[in-house]
């Protein structure tokens, strides 16, 4: 007799068990820990904060260790867990200005009050596999020992079996840090760009007692000196098109049902969490002509940020905790039209953690999606807001574009009877034609 | 409530979430067919794998109530399997795969044979909620289209499937007139399935979780399938009859047994086949 | 003397400083074609997307009257209604055929639309319709299953004046309907247009840079330069005795030719 498929629930088990053991990789070898991803694959955890939507590098550590580095699967893991936090409030407006600056550089002026620091970058690498990483090195006792042992003998710290590695995890910077026991500040990263120094990123914070990172500042801190927004300059001078607070409320998109057209805000929530590589490849088409965006790079500047939030049984701000965050403005031409004379256009775009490519783009496309409100000729795929909000989040595509392995046994079979009756037909027809 | 043994609230979504989403079916459900959108949410299952009926269930859902989930008809499909379990663990309701004693079911591609009671709810699985999606891309488009009724467009494409073929070719997610106002996808069941929707006792609540739509037909609401008046509506039909149970008013699954070609017909809705076995159908 | 079925009442249409309009007024009535003349960007396109209610007027008014009489300010209905009335009454011919046909869907597709937007429900009676119109634009009723992709360009055209008169619209909008086709081709179609028009009494607002097209289908002509009306008047007159030191350029250059 023909049993149908049975036995859903016990597959479905052993596939979860299989994954664990790949997961796992060769037992010989000691697991990788959350530190570790956290500290070494701080790049990784950054996308994923930012695209998971929610500040928070050890659950972003564990998702990506979860998914074994699959990272859209690791921001899926970080957007559900993140669905079902109560949330309390949203954070003030982040004050980017303010930003403990660890990299900032302008395309635009040479030099600039508070000047050009080009912080940790890979920009200016060559691009050669480093052959002495593939050793594992010996635990540095602090970064600063480091650096000063640096020039006397590099070659010395290798550790010289390689394939063998330290069975203690390798510390994280001595001194500097001393992780926070506190809330973790998922955010839905509702970036504003906002008139000048303070663009806003409202978060919010859970109340789960998640262990975050946030680190405060080093008390050795080096005095950074004052480092106002690069397009002050031009808003001075009235070169830049004004943008000024409203003060309306930003809509939420995670929270509310969203209409077209969206307003800027929403979109810019929207491109925050967007695919990074649908990001790029908009920001790519939209500079090759296919919208037109000439953008010059006004300020990138990468640093940690205060998130502070009003209690409301307090009536005043506290701060919550520090986060790593990215922003880039743009000024784009803008040839005026109607009552509106020549004057420079901004994009804008800003995410968690390290993540100039991603903020890059944001800013890139945000511009080019002002095409309609400047009355730009709507040409390409970047321009179009609808075409972009609904293909740009990788958690919608990768599962809708994934669900044709599902079974569709039913829908099938509706297609194969219609092709046979359709074909039958054809061919009566056909014998109709010769009698 | 939040149940002791996964820490999540009852059915998982938060009550807040579920409050949103209840309003957007009491809105679905005052105005037939109509897409209400909502702000769903991220759910732990891949979008596309039925986030939307989970969600929509997870809102309705009480202690009391007994849960069938199937997918193309069957309760022993994988993806049947793992939304069963879920809401097993995450709401600790009762399961069944029986069509009779469950209160909700949801499902994905098919309606049971057994014709639904009042007080029954089927939940919908829904991967694109707009019928005139594949004629018109903009979704601002389409929803001036429904808002002014201007379905001359979906008339255009049934028009072409028999100037083309001789027949209506849409074989599953055949669009339905809901109370005579809004043209609405049945979601992709065979259009076998879509006289079960038309006055049906039971309340039928659809949700595309990744479009972010929810929509209804309430009990006892007219649900017409379009056609013209000289090429009437029909739903498929087989010259077999289920090898197993020997029903001839069921929607088959066409089984092949060997490289030789060999096929067998077997009921798709594996509870209905199983009672008739039950009740001393035909065996082989 | 009939009411007449269009009236513009001095229609301003502003981009920024720019004007693409001013003051325009004419009334046009039953059975009669108006010839907009000019050359591209005149403002002779944007008057006429400002006439079909497609676009919104800085100043002015647009007045349709309905076939029940009724006056009705096309920048006033709702959106509902306009559209309505712009696959009923209304007619709208463009340029390019990909604007104005179903290049995806079959020529009897194409001219059913309206007649199943309007409510037709019979398979049969559709198809008779269609394939009766497409007759009544010289297009053998065997092409009705191909699409507008398998069709020359001067069928293209008369399949997109068959899909606006299915529903017997009382104005017309054409914009360039002969641009782009063979001297032959023209002759033909002009003839054809003029024949339909006269037949079913339509109004009709033609847009052309091409004076001979002009004198041949309109009784009356408005000539346009940098959105302002410099000459209006009956065809001959206008084009026979030119007034407007525009207006006589654009018709020695067109002797000249």
């Amino acid at each position: 007799m023909y049993v149908a498929v049975k036995g859903g629930e016990k597959a479905i088990d052993a596939a979860r068990r299989l994954m664990d053991k790949r997961r796992r990789g060769a037992p010989e070898l000691p697991e990788i820990s959350l530190e570790q991803i956290r500290e070494q694959l701080g790049l990784a955890v950054d996308r994923v904060m930012a695209e998971g939507s929610l500040y928070a590098p050890e659950l972003a550590a564990l998702a990506v260790k979860q998914a074994q580095g699959d990272l859209v699967e690791a921001i899926f893991l970080l957007r559900a867990s993140r669905a079902a936090f109560p949330r309390f409030g949203y954070s003030l407006p982040v004050d980017t200005a303010a930003m403990r600056v660890e990299r900032r550089i302008s395309g635009t002026w040479k030099d600039l009050p508070g000047g050009q620091l080009l912080g940790p970058t890979f920009d200016y690498a060559h691009r050669l596999l480093d052959y002495r990483l593939a050793r594992t090195q010996k635990p540095e006792k602090s970064v600063e020992s480091a650096e000063s042992a640096e020039s006397a003998k590099s070659a010395e710290s290798a550790e010289p079996e390689a394939g063998k590695p330290p069975s203690t995890p390798v510390p994280t910077h001595a001194g500097a840090a001393v992780p926070t026991h506190a809330a973790a500040v998922p955010t839905h990263a509702a970036a504003v760009p906002a008139h000048a120094p303070t663009a806003s990123a409202a978060a919010h914070a859970p109340t789960s007692t998640t262990t975050a990172s946030a680190t405060p500042p080093p008390a050795d801190e080096e005095s950074l000196p004052d480092c106002p927004k690069a397009m002050s300059v031009l808003i001075e001078e009235g070169l830049l098109e004004l943008e000024e607070d409203d003060g309306r409320e930003p809509g939420d998109i995670t929270r509310q049902p969203v209409d077209f057209p969206l307003d800027r805000p929403e979109r810019l929530q929207n491109l925050a969490r967007s695919d990074e590589g649908f990001a790029l490849a908009l920001a790519y088409s939209s500079q090759r002509g296919f919208g037109s965006v000439h953008p010059f790079v006004s300020e990138l500047r990468q640093g940690a940020a205060l998130v502070e939030f009003i209690p409301e049984e307090l009536g005043f701000p506290v701060v919550l905790g520090e986060m790593e965050a990215t922003e880039c403005e743009t000024v784009n031409q803008f040839k005026g039209g109607g009552e509106t004379p020549p004057v420079f256009t901004r994009g804008y775009g800003l995410t968690f953690g390290r993540n100039e490519r991603k903020a890059l783009c944001m800013a890139i496309v945000d511009r080019a999606l002002r095409a309609e409100e400047l009355g730009e000729e709507i040409k390409g795929p970047a321009q179009n807001q609808e075409f972009v909000f609904s293909h740009s989040d990788n958690v919608e595509a990768a599962g809708f574009v994934s669900h044709i392995k599902l079974p569709h046994y039913v829908d099938f079979q509706a297609e194969l009877s219609m092709l046979r009756q359709l074909r039958k037909a054809k061919q009566n027809d056909d014998r109709g034609d010769r009698i | 409530m939040t149940t002791e043994e996964t820490g999540y609230n009852f059915a998982y979504l938060d009550e807040d979430s579920k409050r949103m989403i209840r309003r957007a079916i009491l809105k679905a459900v005052a105005l037939p067919g109509y897409q209400v959108p909502f702000a769903g949410r991220e759910m732990p299952m891949p979008y596309g794998w039925g986030t939307g009926g989970i969600q929509v269930t997870a809102s309705v859902i009480g202690p009391d109530d007994v849960l069938k989930v199937i997918d193309q008809g069957s309760d022993d499909t994988t993806n049947a399997v793992s939304i069963r379990s879920f809401f097993a663990k995450t709401a600790g309701v009762a399961t069944t795969s029986r069509t009779a004693e469950a209160s909700i079911i949801q499902t994905r591609h098919r309606i049971p044979e057994r014709p639904l009671k009042s007080g029954q709810i089927m939940v919908y699985q829904v991967p694109i909620p707009e019928p005139l999606r594949w004629l018109e891309p903009s979704e601002a488009e389409t929803r001036t289209l429904h808002a002014l009724k201007e379905y001359g467009l979906m008339y255009v494409k049934l028009y072409e499937d028999i100037s083309r073929h001789g027949t209506i070719a849409s074989s599953y997610d055949y669009p339905v007139e809901v109370f005579g106002r809004h043209i609405m996808s049945p979601s992709p069941i065979p259009r076998f399935d879509n006289p079960k929707l038309d006055r049906s006792p039971a309340l039928h609540l659809f949700g595309a979780g990744r479009e972010k739509r929810i929509y209804a037909i309430p009990p006892y609401t007219p649900a017409r399938s379009l056609d013209f008046e000289d090429y009437p509506f029909a739903p498929q039909s087989w010259s077999q009859v289920c090898a197993l149970c020997g029903a001839a008013d069921s929607y088959l699954d066409e089984v092949v047994m060997d490289d030789g070609g060999q096929r067998m017909f077997v009921c798709s809705d594996s509870d209905y086949c199983a009672s008739r076995l039950e009740k001393g159908g035909r065996t082989q | 003397m009939t009411l007449p079925v269009l009236s513009a009442v001095e229609v301003d249409k502003w981009y920024g400083r720019r004007a693409a309009c001013r003051k325009i007024s004419f009334d046009l009535h039953p059975g009669e074609i108006l010839g907009l003349v000019g050359e591209s960007g005149s403002g002779k396109t944007t008057l006429l997307n400002v006439l079909a209610g497609r676009l919104t007027p800085s100043g002015g008014r647009a007045l349709y009257r309905d076939e029940n009489g009724e006056e009705r300010d096309m920048h006033q209905l709702s959106e509902a209604e306009r559209r309505r009335l712009l696959r009923t009454e209304l007619g709208l011919v463009h340029q390019h055929p990909r604007d104005g046909l179903r290049l995806r869907a079959s020529a009897g597709a194409n001219i059913g639309e309206r007649l199943m937007a309007g409510g037709w429900r019979h398979y049969g009676q559709i198809r008779a319709e269609a394939a009766q119109w497409l007759e009544r634009v010289e297009i053998p009723a065997d092409r009705l299953d191909d699409r507008p992709t398998e069709y020359s360009g001067g069928m293209r055209q008369r399949l997109q004046i068959a899909r606006n008169l299915v529903t017997r619209p009382r104005l017309l909008f054409m914009d360039e309907p002969t641009g782009g086709l063979d001297v032959s081709v023209q002759a033909k179609l002009l003839d054809l247009i003029r024949h339909l028009a006269n037949h079913l009494r339509l109004a009709v607002v033609l847009v052309t840079h091409d004076l001979a097209v002009a004198r041949l289908l309109s009784q009356r002509l408005m000539v346009m330069k940098d959105g302002e009306s410099v000459e209006c008047g009956l065809t001959d007159q206008v084009l026979d005795d030119p007034q407007h030191p525009y207006t006589q350029l654009l018709v020695s250059s067109m002797l000249q030719v």
